[in-house]
């Protein structure tokens, strides 16, 4: 695979959001609109930082959540002790402007040429990539079988619910289950990814996003299963578990 | 370039963040954040061999071997290039020095290799005179796997990714060349305190 080497400096660009989308009560997506954007491929993540007004910064990487070509979004969930997404998801306005710096990353990546089969697994805010990935395919045309696992603590914490219906996703509820759920009530386990899960002769490729002990349990299974270890990519939030 | 985000402010609670010991873009955190860009390895210890790579020469040693080398305690900061510091981090493991201490080498460069296909590039005098490790122990116990266990580098003056996880020896080179994520377009060097996070920075 050609890796998408960050070439020269990266530097910080102005992006002006354009919508804002609240997924889920706890979840925002942000359009932005940066000039000279250099366009990016599914998987790759943006860093963004905040100045206050008394020139205290802050950092956070996250990954694109639309597909190349489309505008940059990001899919940021709110975590009430941090810095960054309490600002990014309930004070943030239309028209605001932040500085982004991107697209980063080159392996945890998918280009149509790429193929498949695609077995997606995302905890959470992880579906993020999953979805630029999921975008990209159906933009291209790609004839590659994907499938999403998507692990979410509840309905109501399912992120791009209605633009899911559409693809072929398997969904876990792991906390509750509304009357009448039908789906997987658990976490994520080495049984319910061989129900899942493409089988390994079909020569699968993974890419898997989220908290740690689920791209933990989720990557161990799928190499139990038989995935070749380099055709399982992973991506897994960062320390201070903000995206 | 000034953007200032109306609102925006520090909510940072942690004294320990501003301490001189944490450098620009990081703060500090006490869980063991996970991160690699693939499922974890699990190399039994009786396969499981360290190898120094000097031209076509290999010095190879088993587990057993590499267990009975002089070992010495590290207290050490680390810093991970998505932005979490832990301070005061507890390790134990051989000094790179003593690894080197019997091959006779010009090289001016190593490359890290890794279960898993990781490898990682440091200029020789990174990882000389005391300032890297080959670790099996965290905070008293056996390394985990999943930070890198049975054995990791530790590297701390760099960012963490320098530290591969899995490794399993050495390649000494004349020439620098890039490693795993160095290819993919993160910093040769990475230099926390100079935030040589990305390739240009």
């Amino acid at each position: 695979m050609a890796g998408t080497a960050v070439l020269g400096r990266l530097s910080w660009r102005v992006a002006t959001v354009t919508t804002v989308v609240d997924e889920t009560p706890r979840v925002r997506t942000i359009t932005l609109d940066v000039p000279d954007w250099p366009g990016h491929v599914a998987g790759q993540h943006v860093d963004v930082r905040l100045t206050g007004e008394d020139g205290y910064r802050a950092e956070r990487a996250y990954s694109l959540a639309s597909a190349p070509g489309e505008p940059p979004m990001i899919t940021v969930e709110r975590l009430e002790d941090g810095e960054v997404s309490p600002y990014l998801t309930r004070e943030l306005r239309l028209g605001d402007a932040f500085e982004v710096r991107g697209p980063i990353g080159g392996y945890f990546v998918w280009r149509p040429d790429d193929g498949g089969p695609l077995f997606l697994a995302a905890g959470g805010s992880g579906v993020a990539p999953m979805r630029a990935i999921l975008r990209e395919r159906r933009n291209s045309m790609s004839e590659v079988r994907a499938r999403l696992l998507y692990s979410s603590r509840t309905l109501e914490d399912v992120i791009y619910r209605a633009e899911l219906h559409d693809e072929d996703v398997v969904h876990t509820l792991t906390r509750a289950q509304p009357p009448g759920w039908t789906g997987y009530a658990r976490r994520v386990d080495a049984a319910l990814l061989r129900e899942v899960a493409w089988p390994a002769e079909d020569g699968p490729l993974a890419f898997v996003c989220g908290p740690t002990s689920f791209v933990e349990s989720v990557a161990a299974g799928l190499v139990e299963l038989g995935y070749a270890p380099r055709r399982i990519k992973t991506e897994r939030f960062g320390g201070m578990g903000e995206r | 370039m000034n953007i200032i985000s109306r609102g925006f402010h520090s909510r940072r609670r942690n004294a320990d963040d501003d301490s001189a010991r944490v450098p620009p873009g990081q703060s500090v955190t006490h869980d063991f954040p996970v991160l690699s860009a693939g499922a974890t390895p699990h190399t039994p210890l009786e396969q499981w061999t360290f190898s120094i790579e000097n031209g076509g020469v290999m010095r190879t040693w088993t587990w057993k071997e590499f267990r009975a080398l002089p070992s010495e305690p590290v207290t050490a900061d680390i810093h991970c290039v998505t932005r979490w510091s832990k301070l005061d981090t507890i390790w134990e493991g051989v000094s790179v020095d003593t690894l080197l201490d019997e091959i006779d080498h010009d090289a001016g460069f190593v490359l890290a290799f890794c279960d898993g296909g990781y490898t990682t590039n440091l200029p020789l005098e990174d990882v000389t005179g005391g300032k890297a490790w080959v670790v099996y122990n965290y905070d008293g116990e056996p390394l985990d796997p999943e930070h890198g266990g049975p054995a990791r580098l530790l590297v701390p003056h760099l960012y963490l990714w320098k530290s591969a996880k899995w490794v399993r020896g050495l390649r000494l080179l004349d020439e620098d060349e890039p490693g795993f994520w160095e290819t993919y377009g993160y910093h040769m060097y990475g230099d926390p305190w100079r935030e040589q996070r990305y390739s240009g920075d």
